[in-house]
Parts: C-alpha cells; structure tokens; sequence
C-alpha cells in the first residue's frame, strides 16, 4: 500500500440509511482524525435496550478494521449486528480507511451443499441494499433466496451492497433456501465474486449473458476464488439470457462449464431488445422462451423462468406458471413471498399426473420382475421414454413431499 | 402528589400502590380469587313531573346542559370512543366546562385519542384533576412522565363496567355523543352523518350516571329508532353542527397487513384454529381489527369455506371482513362491540343479524356471567409477552404507555386465547423473561402465534395433544425466545423504570394487577 497516497484520500465518509420510514437499516457518519480515539455519537429506537451493545460493537468493528481516532456518529433504525457491522465498515472504506480488512459478523452454520439437480421451483429477489427483507425472507420457504447486487441496487450503492450481502451470507439463517447471488455484469462483478465468494453462495447469477465467455470467466474467477479460500463445496452458476443476441447464444451459454446448474431469462430487457411489449401472456417472449428450454435440456441443466411482475394478480401468476411448466421451464423468480406458494402449486404435478406416472412406474417394475420386455398398462404398450418421464415426475415430486 | 405512595406485593408479584386518589385499592388476588359483595349501585330516582310531558328535553347548549346538570368541582365527567380519532363532543364538554369554571373534574372516558390532546391544557389549567381511562399518544405520555395530579386508572372495557356497576367510579354527569337522537334522548349510532355503529360502551354512563346529557349532529323526530340509549335515562340533549370528523370516526376500507411476515402469523392462527379442531360447525371467534386480525378472519374464511363449516357467532370488533362472513352465510350473527369501518357500520344498520351488544353482555365480570368466556378461540395482540404466557398491552417495553386495555383482558376469559405477534419488534424482542406491565395472567393465555413458530402453553396439554399431527412449527416459546435473541445480538437490556407509580393497571374483579410508573 501506498501510504503517502493513502493517507492523501483519508476523508469523511457516510454510509447507510435512517428516518421516519427505514426499518432494520442504519447511517453511519465517519470523521477521521489523527488522535482523540474513538468519540460515538448515538441515536437509536432501540437505544435502551440495544444502545450499550451498539457501542460496543461500533469499537469492536472499528478496532477490527484498524481504525483508532474517530468520530463516529450512528442514526439507528433497529439494524441487526450484522448490518451494523456492513455499514461502518462501508463508511470505513468510503473514507479510505481499512484497506484490505474485513470485519466479518459471526457465522450461522451453512445448510447442506446444493446438489446441481435440486428442486429449484422458486427463487425470491431481495435487494442488496435493504437489510429489512433479508432477516425472514427463509421462512416464506421458497426453494431459493437471491441476494441481488444488481438492478436493483443504486450505482452509487455497489459497495455497500456487496459488504452487506457478504455479512447476510455469514450471519442470516435462510433454513433449508439455496442462497443465490446475482453478481454484476463483468467487469464490476468480479468485485462482487471477490467478496461474496469466500462466504460461499450456493448459485452465482450472472446477468445480461450473451457470450459463453462470460460464463467462462465467471467460472475461472470463482474456481480461483473458491482454491484461495479454500472452500469445497459447489457453487454453481445460473447464466441470465437477456437479449436476442444471448437467446441465439443459449445452448453454448448452457454448455460451457458443468458448473452451470441452470440457465434462465430475465424478459424485461429480453423485449426491451426486441422493441415489443410485454404482455402477461408472453406472446412475444415465446420463441425465445421455447429456444431456452430446449437449450437447456440440450445442455443438461434446468430451464428456469422470468418473475411475474405484477405481485397483486395471484390469477395471471397462476396462469404464467401453469403455461411455463407446460413449456418445460422447472421454476420462476418471484419478487413477493406471497408469490411462492402459488409458484409451488403450478409446478408441482397434479395428483392425476402423480397416480398416472405411479401406475406406469409400479407397471415397469412388473415387467422388469417377469422378464418381459414390453410394459403395458391395461391395454396400452407403454414406450420407455414414457417410462423415463414417469421415472422423473414421481422422483420430482417426491422433492416436493408430493407422492 | 409527593407524598410516598404505599405500595403492596400483589397475588402476581408485583408491587402496585395501596391507594389511588384517595380511594383504598385492593392488590390483585389471583384469577377469580376475589368475592364481590354488597349491592350494584344506583343513580337518583327522578320524576317524570322535573321532565317536559312532550318529551323534548333539549337545551341550547352544552354549557347550558352542564349548568343544568349541576356540574360543580371535583366530579366526574364521562364520554364514550366510538368516534374515536374523529371525536369532537369530550373536548367540547370539558371545555365547556372550563368555561363555566369548574375545577378538578375527573375524566372518564371509555378511551381516549390522540386528537384529544386538548385535554393536557385542561388539566394544566386545573380544569382536570386526573383521567381514569385509556391513556395514549400525548396524553399517554404526561401521564407517564408525571404530570397529571392523580393517578391514571386503566380499565378494561368490562372492569369499567364493573367500576360503575359497584359502585367504584360514579359518574355525576355523562356527556354521550350520538350519531342520531330524538329529543327525547333516545339515541343511536348506526345512522347519521357521523355514524358509528354501536354505543354499547355509553350504554353504563346512560344508566348509573347521576345525569345524561346526549349530544346529537343528526336530531330526528320521536322516535328515533331503534334506540340504543333509552331516553328514560336522559336529562338534556344538545344539538350541535358536528359531533366529529367521520374520516376519522370509522375507516372507509379497513386493511389487511401486507406484510409476509404478519401473513405468516395470520395463516398460522388460521391453521391453528382447523387443526385443533376448534374451528367446528357451531363455533366462534373473536378478532380486532388489527392488520394481523383481519388477515386471520380472511386465511380462516377459506378454510371454513374449504371445510364447509360454519360459525353460530363472531365477535366484532366489525369489519368488512367479518360483514363479508354474515353475508357469505359462514356466520349465523355478528355480536358487535364496536365497528371499525364504513362495511360494519353499513351491515348493522341494516342487518337484524348483525347486533350492537355493550360490555355488560359481553365483558362484565361481576355479572351472571358474560359472553367472552362463551367464545371458542380468540386472536389478539401484545406488546410484549414472558416465558410464562404473562403478556402486557397497556406499555412499550419502556414502560410508556401505549394502549387502552380495550376489551382485551375480557377476552382472555375465550376458550382458547392467542396472542399473535411479530417474534421481534425492530431488533426488540416480544418474547421476554419479564413482562414489563402485567396485563393478562398468563394462566389465562393458551398459545403464541409468531412467524418463527407457534408456542402452546404447558397448561394447555389438551391442545399440545390435539396438535400432535399437525404441521404447524409448534415450538416451546423458550426456544423461540432463543433463536429471536441470537438473532438479535443478545437479550434486551432492561429498561430502569421510576419508583413513582402514575397509574394502576386494573384486573378485570378491580382488583389491581400492576402499576405503571413514572419515566423522565
């Protein structure tokens, strides 16, 4: 580290949020100084009952990233430790200080490692910047939970989302969820791997891919980042097609790495590119849509759907996901809790489905017992890729505690 | 106010004072520990001679009516809250009281409201000497940093009943604001520019009260019909351009939360209900009007709908959501205590199945019995609640005030009572190992309902059992209280509170449970 130059951008800092109508969030404002220690200033709606830990935490954390003289002063909305921790070690950074440190809240112990082929019925977005969402977004039980550092967090926001999306990693119980990130596009999403990654995600969304070298890269930067910190589990990759130009491009997206475990389509920018509407019926996305699940079974990985945006219309939710089952698709994202039992429902098969599948497995296994070589069921010739289908919808839902 | 207030360890442990403004107290003794006795009080008898023979006892004011009452220092002056936040007619009687120059009035409203802040400066000119009523928002806060002379009494709305019943608070003058009125006195409040739906908690101040004055926005000819306060009981009616501000008097759509987190709870309780098998043909509910309530009222509609069962009666509390059951056919009647919204206003004014009932039907406990401890299941909320099923509801967890008691006390006489609650309130747990006001026994409370899991009180190993199969998180509450403080980085520190009681939490018998004592 250059210290001259270091000490050159040593500045006031802030970080955070507060007011009337923030929950669960706080805003830190950093002046450093060359001696005087460690002066806090604190407000906060829970400072009788948390104030003292607040304070004690602010040392701790500013001790931790080498901070000695400073006046740090604290707006508190009822934040958790471990968004504490994200945001003055934001502001620490912003003010140029704590290069190279990291202050990380204690670890929650990791759920079992995801398997490439899990149930993957319901991703739910929660911002990147907004702590609220995160803390009970694992007891809503959608299959996954997706920290998001892009879209929907501010330019201004990446770094503070990237900390806080780290320290959520670490610190929040999401249950039995798959915890996904949705990385930046490349170059800035390599900043978000090199944080995120130690804190082992168990899926890294890659947004707007169009090459199969995007993925490629991503996959480079992860396998580099998992040896580095030593990490054994898998984390795969979900590739998010958003063009026309990425659609075209689906199968060798899919295909370029066997760490990517799904591929999906993110349909605002996807008819944004083609110049069209969208329509709650995807009319205009359908080509692409088809292309992609084709893709995807090309490739061996699971085709996975936008979000239905409109979270009010639970009917027009309904009909999406019965249609994009039908289509092929395992999943969608939803951007409500609300959405995911009404996503569960559509992709779940329906008890006809199950008893029918049931019938032909118990029949192939008869056959197989007496030797035959052709399965029937009642009068009908039953053909082996119809076996291979019922094979896979009753394991399915069996995932789904269905039969 | 400076002397040293006597204070006694109560049946629940808690040290409360053994006098409140001048009058003996009785400590808390336990649930139904505590023999009334004597006989029920009683107001003057009068002659229909002092009463104009065609019946219209209007005067021209209400300063005029308080003259005529004989309004002098030190009474007592009552008001009921069904207009709630909208309500004009309590600050118009006390100021006109100030006016006449009477002094150290005890108020005794049903409740009292944000909007009538107004009385701070009335007890700061002397006018009012103390409130013994639900205390909250500005008034909440004089009382509990000091500032009012007396000391504040809280009541349910059945210990209030009881109170005036036996005699504990005697109202010299009632001032009843009424939606519609004839000159007689007779008075209603499903009807009008200012409709409120039922007067039920007017109806004691209307009977026991030395005298009654009605206050109306809407005069009708004889009869107004139905009458929900009699005007045999009625010495002056006033008549004025507007008893409130209907905006805020009932909501125009009341709103279910949409909150996951609060939907969870809501669903919870729901499934709760159907899977202890309390949710029966026959059966009954209570539930505020709460965001979680209303939620509960709806996930329970489509069960009870999926089900095919139907209820013989819900308590209101009325909304639209319980208006919408009675009109679904899922509820042969709604007994309403109070209504929220314009749907309940416009269903019990119209509806012979939607019916006012009062605390006396619903709540008093020193009566033959009433129809809270009838009810089946009952939701309800709290600000804070301990290992042993103790909650509080009259308090932040500073020990400020926050909430009346409302009917809450009363109905944890249901037979299944359910606290639903958010697990964590901004990093502030709910489940704690100490109330910080005690206002419900929590022998009297059967189950918590949070987002985190549902906890069954020990006691209530008939519904532990009945939830055996079920897939609910049923969870000891211990064990909840761990995960929410691990979450939270540690137990809350405790809040220091003063030494000096400002107002006594009353049991439901009038017993006292707990004191609220003085902060800042």
């Amino acid at each position: 580290m250059a210290t001259e130059e270091t000490k050159k951008r040593v500045c006031c800092a802030e970080a955070g949020r507060w007011g009337q109508d923030v929950r669960s969030d706080l805003h830190v404002a950093l002046e450093p100084r060359d001696r005087g220690g460690v002066e806090i200033t604190l407000e906060s709606r829970v400072s009788l009952y948390y104030g003292d830990s607040i304070r004690g935490q602010t040392c701790q954390v500013l001790e931790s990233l080498g901070v000695r003289h400073v006046k740090i002063s604290i707006h508190d909305e009822g934040a958790l430790p471990f968004v504490i921790a994200a945001r003055i070690e934001t502001a620490v950074k912003r003010a140029g200080l704590g290069n190279e440190i990291k202050s990380l809240p204690e670890k929650v112990a990791l759920s079992a490692p995801s398997r490439r082929d899990r149930l993957r019925r319901s991703r739910l977005y929660l911002p990147g910047s907004e702590p609220k969402y995160f803390i009970n977004a694992g007891l809503h039980g959608p299959d996954a939970i997706i920290l998001d550092l892009e879209d929907s967090v501010h330019p201004a926001e990446k770094d503070s989302a990237r900390i806080l999306v780290r320290n959520a990693l670490r610190a929040v119980e999401f249950g039995a969820c798959e915890r996904m990130v949705r990385i930046n596009q490349l170059p800035l999403g390599l900043q978000d791997l090199a944080e995120v990654i130690p804190e082992s995600p168990d899926v890294v969304l890659i947004p707007k891919v169009e090459h199969p070298g995007q993925v490629a890269e991503v996959d480079r930067m992860i396998g580099e980042l998992k040896t580095r910190s030593g990490i054994n589990r898998p984390i795969w990759i979900m590739p998010i097609v958003e063009s026309a130009l990425g659609i075209e491009n689906a199968f060798a997206i899919a295909s370029v790495s066997s760490n990517v475990c799904a591929i999906t389509i993110g349909l605002e920018d996807y008819t944004a590119d083609l110049g069209v509407v969208k329509t709650s019926d995807g009319r205009e996305s359908f080509y692409a849509r088809a292309k992609l699940v084709n893709a995807a079974r090309a490739a061996g990985v699971q085709a996975i759907d936008s979000v239905f945006s409109d979270v009010g219309d639970m009917d027009g939710l309904r009909r999406w996901g019965e249609n994009s089952r039908a289509m092929g698709f395992e999943g969608m994202g939803c951007l409500h809790p609300a959405q995911i039992r009404v996503i569960h429902e559509t992709f779940a098969p329906s008890p006809a489905e199950i008893d029918k599948a049931l019938k032909i497995v118990a029949a192939f296994e008869e056959a197989q017992q007496k030797g035959l070589a052709v399965v029937s069921l009642g009068s009908k010739m039953i053909d082996p890729p119809v076996v291979e289908r019922a094979r896979n919808l009753v394991a399915r839902a069996n995932q789904m505690g269905k039969a | 106010m400076t002397d040293r207030i006597e204070l006694v360890q109560n049946a629940a442990g808690r040290m409360v004072p053994a006098l409140a403004n001048g009058k003996p107290q009785i400590p808390y003794l336990g649930v139904g520990q505590y023999e009334p006795h004597g006989r029920k009080a009683a107001p003057p008898v009068r002659s229909s001679k002092d009463y104009p023979e065609n019946g219209d006892k209007r005067v021209a004011d209400l300063e005029a009516a308080l003259r005529n009452c004989g309004l002098r220092d030190g009474m007592v002056i009552s008001n009921h809250h069904h207009l709630r936040d909208g309500d004009s007619v309590a600050l118009m009687a006390l100021q006109a009281a100030a006016r006449i120059g009477v002094k150290d009035l005890m108020w005794f409203p049903s409740a009292s409201f944000p909007s009538q802040k107004g009385a701070i400066e009335l007890m700061e000119a002397g006018t009012i000497h103390h409130i013994e009523g639900s205390m909250n928002g500005p008034l909440g806060e004089y009382a509990t940093q000091g500032k009012m002379r007396g000391m504040g009494v809280l009541r349910s709305h059945g210990g209030r009943w009881q109170a005036i019943q036996d005699g504990e608070v005697h109202i010299d003058v009632a001032v009843i604001a009424a939606p519609t009125a004839d000159a007689f006195g007779n008075a209603d409040g499903s009807h009008g520019k200012s409709a409120c739906g039922s007067l039920g908690f007017a109806l004691a101040d209307s009977i026991y009260a030395d005298r009654v004055i009605v206050v109306t926005d809407h005069l009708v000819a004889f009869p107004c019909i139905p009458w929900q306060i009699q005007g045999n009981h009625v010495d002056f009616v006033v008549e004025v351009p507007s008893i409130g501000d209907p905006a805020k008097i009932v909501s125009g759509t009341t709103q279910i939360t949409r909150s996951p987190d609060r939907l969870r709870i809501a669903e919870f309780v729901a499934c709760f209900l159907r899977d202890a098998g309390i949710m029966r043909d026959g059966f009954s509910f209570q539930a505020g009007a709460g965001g979680i309530a209303l939620a509960f009222v709806d996930y329970l509609r489509r069960l009870m709908k999926e089900s095919g069962v139907k209820a013989r009666f819900v308590r209101g509390g009325s909304t639209k959501y319980l208006v919408e059951l009675l009109q679904e056919g899922l509820t042969d009647y709604i007994l309403d205590g109070q209504t929220f919204d314009l749907d309940g206003v416009k269903s019990i004014a119209g509806d012979p199945r939607h019916v006012a009932t009062s605390p006396f039907t619903s709540y008093n406990y020193h009566g033959k019995g009433n129809f809270a401890s009838m009810v089946d299941a009952v939701v309800l909320g709290a600000t804070e609640v301990d290992v042993n099923f103790n909650a509080n509801v009259v308090t932040h967890s500073d020990g400020r005030l926050l909430h009346g008691i409302g009917g809450w006390q009363n109905c944890l006489a249901a037979k299944c009572t359910i606290l639903a609650v958010p697990s964590f309130r901004d990093r502030i747990p709910v489940i704690v190992d100490e109330v910080t006001t005690l206002t419900g026994p929590g022998e009297l409370i059967d189950v918590v309902a949070t987002e985190r899991g549902i906890a069954i009180n020990p006691r209530r190993q008939d519904l532990i059992d009945a939830l055996k199969g079920s897939n609910l998180p049923i969870r000891p509450i211990q064990d909840i209280k761990a995960e929410v403080e691990r979450i939270c980085g540690g137990k809350p520190a405790r809040p220091k509170l003063g030494d000096r009681p400002v107002a006594v939490v009353k049991w439901v018998d009038g017993t006292v449970l707990d004191a609220v004592w003085q902060i800042g």
